[in-house]
């Protein structure tokens, strides 16, 4: 298995060829070539990437160094690939999700000119190799590189119709919010470097020797405040939201292969630092609650398809970041994987639905689809099952996992967590009993355009919804079977083991995961109840509080964008206009009237030349003799 | 005698032609001007020769120093009668051509 | 005092007298006038101080053949007080003034010099006679 090792660097190389001939031929490649070259290159490195996660899965790790990155003084940054277990299933998820993805935009999709899919093609590409390169990196610079690559790509794709001026302000909104954390993402690479003298993964078990406490908890704080923003947490999440203007395959992409998970997997990686800093891991664990909580309570509300799952996204992140706060790693990695699986499972289910709709994406316009659309159907309600978590579905495990840390950490912790997966099941199902069952209330011309997906849409769908149902048998909890965690021996090597406060005994395990599934179940049947036949109204009081996502988006607006827009107007008004404009004007005045009176002197006449003369003599004579002393 | 009254004096010789320069008109003067400034420079050339002679002869009675003094102020008047020769022909030439002598009229260096 | 100093201020008062007349003098050939006595006050120092060739040089060159020139070119012009161009009032005052700043700020200068204490020779050494007109200075040495 070695030699998977050695041609390592194919994996991100794949997409960014794929890139460059889309993005560079575009002009000329017919869509048939585009298609073909978009998704073979992720296809090839989904399967070097199954080739290299066999040989990781045999105990083989490997750190492959290409060239120094930056070599200044003693600090060395190697250009490296790290391949571990934690990359390894990253490397997974990214490529294989990415696939599938890939196939169903070339069907989604097609309605574009060759030119604009070409370029839609080519960001979907740029998009892969950019997080490829963020999970390979063996050190926090090359993790940087991608970082903002999928930043970069984020924008690019949520500004894909750049016709429309309020997605090009989504996409500006994506961007810059994610500045923020790029921002606080590199000081913590200064500070661990400036600290440290290394900013490669493999040092980071030396630096608890060398880095002081504070020093930890600084720079764990500060690649938070990154992965907060990266991963839209509480309070940089409403770009995420807003990312929905981009077309859906895209934020399939965003919200489950790549993105949003890139800062889950930063703090997977740092496991060792955080570990080290309770204070940072209690921020992450109420940063995560808190962020799960409102994100789940304002999906209740929303009539937007993609809004909802772009909130449900927001919830279920913030339940990642709850595990990794209360130290359960594996937990956060394995909802990574299952979320990445269901998220994007809804999410093309979805597009196939606003497909099918003609663009409509209003739900209170939708309902009784279920017959039209059977695949579609099927594969949303076995998504929604798998977010809901009804065990066996994958979704169940991964979110048992956290509750169960949760719990460990603090029962309160776990009950509002209990309360927020109840909203989560609830949110679902409303937004399946609204969209599929009931009678249709859109226009006749729409019900007659409904029609099922072709198959590269579907058949997407039907493999994602197979991984949802199956993907959480590879993490099932000790007490249900022996052995049967094989996620968390295999991520063992990089993640340390969840050592637990307070164990609770395996009867009370039993009993928790019981009454979640229960309580959940109870949560779809009042949902069924409640909207097997919607009717839209008006909403009031809280609801349309809810609806307005808490007025958080007006909040920052008022307290953040005005303040600084009227800074600006003042500074533009005011300084610009009076003291600078009048500083360089004044200097262009004062050098033309002084030349104006300055010109008078050059009369043409020899005396007074002469006279000058013998005046600047005597000036400098007097200069030489009495001042030089 | 003691240098520094050769040294006031040819300064104030000196100076009288620079004011003669600025004050006149006439080119004609100012050239004469030039030419007393030319005189005073001289005068001075030949007291500082003459004071070098005296410090050499104390310690060497045939000493020649002081002596390339007095050929630089014989080069000056050559070089000074053939300025004027130059000169004059210059003024005569402006003298043709605006019919004056006042340098006011040769304002040309404006343009 | 002795006979030379007598003759040093004598000489240096014609000098600067005759200077002066020579640039406020309306009729250019006045001034022509005045500056030959300036010239022979001028050799009159020289003698003083041993340099004869220089003496009548300075005679026979400057008194004689330049300002033969000059006086040549003014009566070729037709020269006269009347139309002597004048120059503006306050650029004359600020041409005196500058020129005596110049004087002030140079005897200033010098006037705490060392070199102020040196002797010059007067009315004695060889260099400078005309006897030594064609002598071989090679020889001497």
């Amino acid at each position: 298995m070695q030699n998977a090792f050695q041609i390592v660097y194919l994996i991100p190389l794949f997409p960014l060829i794929g890139f460059l001939l889309n993005g560079l031929l575009r002009k000329h490649l017919p869509r048939p070539a585009i298609s073909l070259i978009g998704c073979t290159s992720i296809l090839a490195s989904f399967l070097m990437s199954v080739w290299v996660f066999i040989g990781v899965k045999n105990g083989n790790t490997h750190v492959a160094e290409y060239f120094d990155f930056i070599r200044v003084g003693k600090l060395v940054i190697p250009f490296a690939f790290q391949i571990d277990a934690l990359s390894s299933l990253f490397l997974l998820i990214i490529t294989g999700v990415g696939f599938l993805i890939h196939v169903y935009s070339t069907s989604y999709m097609h309605g574009e000119k060759p030119e604009h899919f070409a370029r839609y093609f080519s960001f979907l590409n740029l998009f892969v190799f950019s997080m490829l390169l963020l999970v390979m990196g063996a050190n926090y610079v090359i993790m940087f590189i991608g970082w903002e690559g999928v930043g970069l790509c984020s924008y690019l794709l949520i500004g894909y119709w750049f016709k429309n001026q309020e997605y090009n302000k989504a996409a500006n909104k994506a961007f810059i919010m994610n500045r923020i954390g790029d921002l606080a993402f590199l000081i913590a690479i200064f500070w661990l470097i400036a600290k440290g003298g290394s900013a490669n993964y493999s040092d980071l078990e030396s630096f608890v020797t060398k880095l002081s406490g504070t020093d930890i908890t600084v720079i764990t704080m500060l690649l938070f405040i990154g992965a907060t923003c990266k991963s839209a947490q509480i309070p940089l999440y409403t770009w995420l939201p807003d990312a929905m203007a981009g077309p859906t395959p895209v934020s399939a992409l965003i919200h489950a292969a790549t993105m949003v998970t890139a800062g889950i997997y930063m703090i997977a990686r740092s496991n060792i630092l955080y570990s080290l800093s309770p204070l940072t891991m209690n921020v992450v664990a109420y940063v995560g609650l808190a962020t799960a909580l409102l994100a789940a309570t304002i999906a209740l509300k929303q009539n937007d398809i993609k809004k909802v799952l772009a909130y449900s996204t927001v919830s279920q992140l913030g339940f990642m970041f709850l595990a990794l706060g209360c130290g359960a790693y594996t937990a956060a990695v394995f909802h990574v994987m299952t979320h990445a699986f269901f998220k994007a499972l809804l999410f093309l289910g979805s597009g196939s639905v606003i497909h099918a709709m003609g663009g409509v994406q209003d739900i209170r316009q939708m309902g009784g689809l279920s017959g039209k659309l059977k695949v579609t159907f099927i594969t949303f309600l076995i998504g929604c099952i798998a977010i809901a978590g009804i065990p066996p579905f994958s979704g169940f495990f991964s979110k048992d996992a956290i509750l169960l840390s949760a719990f460990e950490k603090n029962p309160v912790m776990y009950g509002v967590a209990l309360f927020t997966a109840l909203l989560t099941a609830f949110y679902m199902f409303r937004l399946l009993f609204v969209t599929f069952t009931g009678s249709f209330r859109g226009t006749e011309e729409q019900k007659h355009h409904l029609h099922e997906s072709p198959a590269a849409m579907t058949i997407p769908l039907v493999i994602l919804a197979v991984l949802s149902v199956i993907g959480g048998l590879v993490g099932i909890p000790e007490v249900l079977m022996q052995g049967g965690d094989k996620l968390a021996s295999f991520l063992s090597p990089v993640i340390a083991a969840h050592e637990s406060p307070n164990p609770v005994s395996h009867s009370t395990e039993l009993g928790l995961m019981g009454l979640s599934t229960a309580l959940v179940l109870g949560m779809i049947v009042f949902a069924w109840v409640k909207f097997k036949n919607y009717k839209s109204k008006e909403e009031t009081g809280f609801g349309k509080v809810l609806e307005n996502k808490w007025y958080v988006d007006e909040l920052y607006e008022k307290i953040i964008v005005q303040p600084l827009q009227q800074a600006a107007t003042f500074l533009k008004n005011v300084i610009e206009k009076n003291i600078i404009d009048g500083l360089v004007n004044g200097v262009g005045k004062a050098t033309q009237y002084g030349s104006r009176q300055l010109r008078l002197l050059q009369s043409g006449q020899v005396g007074s030349y002469v006279l000058l003369m013998i005046v600047s003599m005597v000036v400098i004579f007097a200069f030489q003799f009495f001042l030089r002393k | 005698m003691l240098i520094n009254y050769y040294i006031f004096l040819s300064l104030a010789l000196f100076c009288i032609g620079i004011v003669g320069v600025l004050t006149r008109r006439n080119a004609i003067i100012i050239f004469m001007c030039i030419e007393l400034m030319l005189n005073a420079v001289n005068l001075l050339l030949v007291a500082f020769s003459k004071m070098h002679h005296l410090t050499a002869a104390a310690a060497d009675p045939n000493a020649i120093a002081g002596t390339d003094a007095q050929i630089f102020v014989f080069f000056i008047m050559v070089v000074a009668a053939a300025e004027v020769s130059v000169g004059l022909a210059i003024i005569v030439m402006m003298y043709r051509n605006v019919h004056s002598t006042d340098v006011n009229f040769l304002n040309r260096l404006k343009h | 005092m002795n006979i030379i100093q007598i003759l040093f201020w004598f000489l240096s008062v014609i000098a600067l007298f005759s200077a002066l007349m020579m640039i406020t003098s309306k009729n250019p050939v006045h001034s022509v006038l005045w500056l030959i006595l300036t010239f022979f006050a001028i050799s009159g120092h020289y003698i003083l101080l041993n340099a004869q060739f220089l003496a009548i040089v300075n005679i026979i060159v400057y008194a004689g053949a330049i300002m033969v020139l000059f006086l040549f070119v003014i009566m070729l012009m037709n020269l006269n007080s009347e139309t002597e161009p004048q120059k503006n009032r306050w650029l004359k005052m600020a041409g005196a003034v500058s020129g005596g700043c110049l004087l002030l700020v140079l005897v200033a200068a010098l006037k705490d010099s060392e070199l102020l204490k040196q002797q010059a020779q007067v009315n004695e050494g060889y260099i400078g006679l005309i006897k030594n007109l064609g002598k071989n200075y090679s020889a001497l040495m």
